[in-house]
């Protein structure tokens, strides 16, 4: 197997070629924040705070979609960086209708945990209090715009992992948001399999049971690396 | 020797705009730290430590509970922010407008004090419901329901629904000692 070598925070990492900058930042521990990636799943870098500087990049890089290069020099916790992802947290809430006090995902949320990791104490962006819907529709589980980032986790384990693709994107820009079918309610959709799995990979409070009111959302987001492994490998990770 | 004269106390004041007072029950459930706490500060406005009703000039630390919504809030908040040397935006009503807030979602936060309004007493009533009329009385509903920093300069947040009485004892007790509390982690940040 051959491997590359790169420098991350001044220390020396390798990692086998073809691998991501977020998995050379991470045999480095460098705790590069993360909230659409997911193990197991493909990278979109849809949430942008994986954004890391590599020397004689003239633009940032998302890790989580690039390749890890010979002779890299790689920071990820500049004052730049950090203030960007403390700002694009900021402008999540702003973005959404976040109420972390009232949401099934408070205290299991990862946008909940990400406000900490960067050190949001407030948002200094106005909320847009979008005009968003729930889409109940469904006998199992129930959609709410209004808590979705768009990370499309639901989108990606859907299509790659069940191999249903119920999920989209629709729209453009501020109006994109997740449909489900064409754009059909999502209890109408016969391609449907109620597997879950969009519900467990969430990272927030917009896919979730309907037996589950607030705080009481409890995700397993290893459901796709575990999957993953087990069918491409024939080993289980609890083996 | 002569002894020398007792440090000035720091005046502290705790308000209530629209928030649920679960701030100020959190507040409360410091317990016998209440004890430490009154050794040091004078309490001069609260809902909870004073019956004044006026809030007084020259204070040195409020800890604001509740979003701003209507005009008496907004009034409020305003004093505080003249008479006050350090004010904190406690709780996540303050720091994000939180539940309050939820009626701005009736119509993108252009005027929901009317769509909260016609809401509550006409479209859910029965046939004999109306709008609610007391000028001078009940305070007028602000249009947008809007969090406290969006109103008066904001110094140290404190989030948390309601901040835990030990986030409240961990942000306070520098600040008796003139500085600053580290607000960082989960357990001096987290909203919900």
């Amino acid at each position: 197997m051959s491997v590359v070598t790169l420098t991350v925070n001044g220390q020396d990492v390798a990692v086998p070629a073809g691998a991501s900058l977020l998995e050379a930042t991470r045999a480095a521990e460098a705790g590069v924040p993360t909230l659409c990636h997911l193990e197991g799943l493909s990278p979109v870098a849809a949430c942008r705070l994986c954004l890391v500087e590599v020397e004689g990049s003239g633009k940032l890089l998302t890790a989580c979609s690039t390749q890890a290069a010979e002779g890299m020099v790689v920071h990820t916790h500049t004052p730049r960086l950090r203030e960007y992802r403390r700002m694009t947290v900021e402008l999540f809430f702003a973005e959404g209708n976040h109420v972390c006090a009232v949401c099934v995902a408070n205290t299991h949320c990862e946008l909940q945990d990400m406000a900490v990791t960067v050190g949001m104490d407030h948002s200094r962006f106005p909320y847009q209090y979008p005009q968003r819907s729930v889409d109940a529709s469904h006998p199992q589980f129930s959609l709410d715009h209004n808590r979705c980032i768009l990370c499309t986790r639901c989108v990606r384990v859907c299509d790659e992992i069940e191999g249903a693709h119920v999920w989209d994107i629709g729209s453009r820009g501020g109006q994109c948001h997740i449909v489900a079918g064409l754009d059909e309610p999502w209890g109408q959709v016969q391609a449907c399999t109620s597997c879950g799995k969009c519900v467990e990979v969430c990272p927030t409070g917009a896919l979730f049971r309907n037996t589950d009111t607030t705080a009481e959302k409890q995700p397993n987001t290893t459901l796709p690396a575990l999957l993953r492994t087990a069918r491409e490998q024939h080993r289980w990770h609890n083996q | 020797m002569t002894p020398s004269p007792p440090a000035a106390k720091l005046r502290l004041a705790t308000v209530w705009l629209a928030g649920c007072s679960g701030c100020h029950m959190s507040f409360l459930d410091l317990d016998e730290f209440l004890f430490d706490l009154a050794e040091k500060v004078d309490v001069v406005f609260s809902p909870v430590g004073t019956d004044a009703k006026i809030y007084p000039e020259n204070v040195d630390i409020a800890l604001v509970e509740g979003a701003v919504a209507n005009v008496d809030n907004l009034e409020l908040a305003l004093q505080v922010r003249e008479r006050t040397g350090l004010v904190i935006s406690f709780g996540d009503c303050a720091v994000t407008a939180n539940v309050p807030g939820l009626r701005n979602l009736l119509d993108g936060g252009h005027d929901s004090a009317r769509a909260v309004l016609e809401r509550g007493y006409l479209e859910l009533a029965d046939a004999t419901g109306q709008l609610p009329f007391a000028p001078g009385i009940v305070p007028e509903l602000l249009p947008k329901v809007l969090p406290l920093h969006e109103v008066i300069p904001v110094d140290l947040y404190l989030p948390g629904c309601p901040p835990s009485a030990e986030r409240i004892r961990e942000a306070i007790t520098p600040l008796l000692a003139g500085e600053r509390p580290t607000m960082e982690g989960a357990a001096m940040l987290r909203f919900g």
